[in-house]
């Protein structure tokens, strides 16, 4: 017994030593892909920089507690958004309560008016929209809303990773993912009806 | 189902999100692709939203700085 016993010991910190390895490749596999995500839940590349590093050395001391065959870019965000909330960085905003006059096809009809033409195809009017437009409109939306936006429409979760990463219910979830493209659209539909004035 | 009765377009506009979503019942689902069929208004808005969100998407994307890479690298646990 007694000479077993080192040896089952060295075994199994081998082993242990093993899995964190091949834990923490996987975690970092995933960083462009949560760095994505992290990078417009806040307002600076300073800020995501620092959540990036927060995250990736909590994860790394607490790695034990992910459960594997789970989801590990969504346990990251987990983590990732958590910090972000525990750090205050998060400037609580009261959420958007203005009523939303504007439907769905609100922008569109806004950037087809500007583009003078008579029936233009979609792709013309798409072309009204700059990426520094499509930058800022996004971070002008409420937090709770653009978490959504940016979970699901720029990070490709599921509902149900979302609802699990942001600790909300999934019917939440859609509600604000439905809201907050209304909002980015109105938002984008006021820069680009400014930027056509000025382009013409 | 009272379905499209009032104003078409207008109920077209309220499956817009879901319809890209793929969260609509199979007969709301019917309901507006039938809509669509015969509609190029709503066709078009439809087709400006989806590629509205590939726009947008790729805009948001900002590649991570190879620095940062490197920090994240160097959090790992060191080997003994
Ligand atoms: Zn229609």
């Amino acid at each position: 017994m007694g000479e077993t016993a080192p040896e089952t010991e060295a075994r199994r910190l081998a082993e242990d030593a093993r899995d964190r390895v091949r834990f923490e490749e996987e975690a970092l596999e995933l960083a462009d892909q949560v760095y994505r995500v992290a990078r417009r839940m806040v307002s600076s590349r300073e800020e995501a920089e620092d959540l990036m590093q927060e995250t990736y050395a909590r994860a790394f001391r607490s790695w034990r507690s992910f459960q594997p065959g789970t989801n590990l870019r969504a346990w990251l965000l987990r983590i990732l958004t958590n910090l972000n909330i525990d750090r205050g960085r998060r400037v609580q905003r009261a959420p958007d309560t203005q009523p939303l006059e504007e439907g769905d096809y609100f922008l569109y009809n806004k950037l087809e008016e500007s583009t003078q033409a008579p029936n233009p195809d979609e792709e013309r009017v798409i072309e009204r929209l700059s990426q520094d437009d499509a930058v800022s409109a996004l971070s002008a939306v409420p937090h709770d809303f653009r978490d959504a936006i940016v979970l699901v429409d720029i990070g490709d979760f599921s509902y149900n990773d979302a609802a699990q990463i942001l600790d909300i219910p999934v019917g939440t979830v859609m509600s604000r993912l439905h809201r907050g493209r209304r909002i980015l659209k109105r938002e984008l539909a006021e820069r680009a009806i400014v930027d056509g004035g000025d382009a013409t | 189902m009272s379905g499209f009765a009032i104003d078409p377009c207008e109920q077209c506009e309220e499956l817009l999100q879901p319809f890209l979503d793929r969260d609509l019942s199979d007969e709301e689902r019917a309901l507006a692709e039938k809509h669509l069929d015969g509609c190029a208004y709503c066709r078009k808005r439809y087709r400006f939203e989806a590629q509205l969100r590939r726009f947008v998407r790729q805009a948001a994307t900002e590649p991570m700085s190879p620095e940062l890479k490197t920090k994240l690298a160097e959090l790992r646990t060191p080997l003994i």
